[in-house]
């Protein structure tokens, strides 16, 4: 044990502090990626950091992580193009 | 220039699989901040839902260095973070990042002591118009009418006007915010970093949990608050008032949108009688005309 871990109850930054919260999901954003127009905007909004982003020059190539996403769907309500769809849990 | 998506640092400050519930507005809020101070940031919380949304200790589902204090104390913790910062000669920005009932009941008189002092920290009030974390209460930033577990048939009192408190101690900056507008956060976030002083920042925060609507329509009502003129983006910056850009539409009465379409869409409001959507769209117009000529 580190020094500061005996003086101070100190937490370190940890993905997944909650666990795999991607199993609270009842309903799953899926990105039809040929309406998506990269706007990035899904990734902008998303609560849970589990949209991951990549400047690929002219637009950005987005990507959902399902091990954490909760299926909120906010995602789903920002799209301009209406790219993302959302589909029951099974 | 205004900000675009790629402008905005990519590094994560909000972990993913944190604590908060599906679609909750305090960490989209959050993952703001880290765009806009990133490593500069120090955050003082106190009790609230972000309290819990970090996870149990040893792990963390926030990347900010936090200190995590009792209710009444955070912007006097914050004082002595920030002179302890300025000793030493480094350059953060202590950051107070409090809920409605934080800021504006159980911290108030913090609050007011550290911005009469005119110290060097922000202080951002989190609005969820409630205590959430302790299972939906009414705090002085519930507006009216709004059902909580403490005001089942509906609050009968008026939302605090906490912008406008905070503008009369005479601070050097105070803005107001959304988290449907995010680059007008982050711009204000900017500035306020940059002033020496005390700066305040009310950042509408829509809890789908405790307003009852479905987590996917968290941002669209805060864009609806904003589009309803019930809730305007302004500054204050040396006694200086403006609207910000996404506001100044709706100065123009005829703009907005009638506010039962941003009431009607919360279950909280769903006892809410005809008589007082009227009285609130009578406050709505009475706050618009106060805050215009304020501006001119
Ligand atoms: C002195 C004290 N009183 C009451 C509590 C219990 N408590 C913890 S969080 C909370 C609600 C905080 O509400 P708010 O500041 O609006 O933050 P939110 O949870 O809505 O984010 C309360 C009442 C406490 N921790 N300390
Ligand atoms: S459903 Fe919610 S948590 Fe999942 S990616 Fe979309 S915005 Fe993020
Ligand atoms: S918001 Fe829609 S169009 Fe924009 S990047 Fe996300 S999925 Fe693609
Ligand atoms: S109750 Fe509301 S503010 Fe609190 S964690 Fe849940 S969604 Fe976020
Ligand atoms: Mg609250």
């Amino acid at each position: 044990m580190k020094r500061d871990e005996l003086i101070l109850p100190l937490s370190r930054p940890k993905v997944g502090v909650q666990g795999t919260t991607g199993s609270w999901r009842i309903r799953k954003p899926v990105i039809n990626y040929s309406k998506c127009i990269g706007c990035g905007i899904c990734w902008l909004y998303c609560p849970d950091s589990t949209i991951d982003i990549e400047d690929t020059g002219s637009r950005f190539r987005v990507s959902i992580d399902y091990t954490y996403c909760k299926g909120c769907g906010i995602c789903w309500t920002v799209c301009p193009v209406k790219a993302i769809d959302m589909v029951k849990e099974v | 220039m205004p900000l675009t998506i790629r402008d905005l640092a990519k590094e994560k400050y909000v972990l993913p699989g944190h604590a908060a519930c599906p679609g909750c507005p305090e960490t989209i809020g959050l993952r703001y901040v880290g765009m806009a101070l990133g490593r500069k940031a120090i955050l003082v919380i106190p009790a609230g839902c972000t309290s819990i949304i970090q996870g149990l200790m040893p792990g963390s589902g926030l990347a900010f260095p936090i200190i995590n204090v009792a209710f009444a104390s955070a912007d006097a913790v914050a004082s002595g973070v920030a002179a302890a910062k300025e000793v030493l000669g480094e350059d953060s920005v202590v950051t107070v990042w409090a809920g409605d009932g934080a800021t504006a009941d159980i911290g108030f008189a913090t609050l007011s002591g550290a911005a009469e002092r005119n110290e060097n920290i922000i202080h951002i009030c989190v609005d969820n118009e409630a205590y959430m974390n302790t299972g939906i209460q009414r705090s002085s930033l519930t507006p009216i009418g709004a059902w909580t577990t403490t005001t089942w048939k509906g609050k009968t009192e008026p939302k605090k006007n906490m912008p406008l408190i905070m503008a009369s101690h005479g601070v050097p900056y105070v803005a107001t915010a959304s988290i449907a507008y995010p680059m007008d956060f982050i711009e204000k976030l900017k500035k306020a970093a940059s002033i020496r002083g005390f700066k305040y920042i009310h950042l509408h925060a829509p809890c789908p949990v405790g307003w009852r609507f479905d987590p996917s329509e968290t941002v669209e009502m805060a864009r609806l608050a904003i589009e309803t003129g019930i809730w305007v983006l302004m500054e204050v910056e040396g006694g200086r008032t403006t609207i910000s850009p996404p506001s100044r539409p709706y100065a123009d009465k005829s703009r907005r949108k009638p506010v039962i379409e941003y009431l009607k869409r919360q279950g909280r409001f769903r006892e809410l009688s005809d008589e007082l959507v009227r009285e609130l769209e009578r406050e709505i117009d009475e706050y618009w005309k106060l805050l215009l000529k304020l501006s001119s």
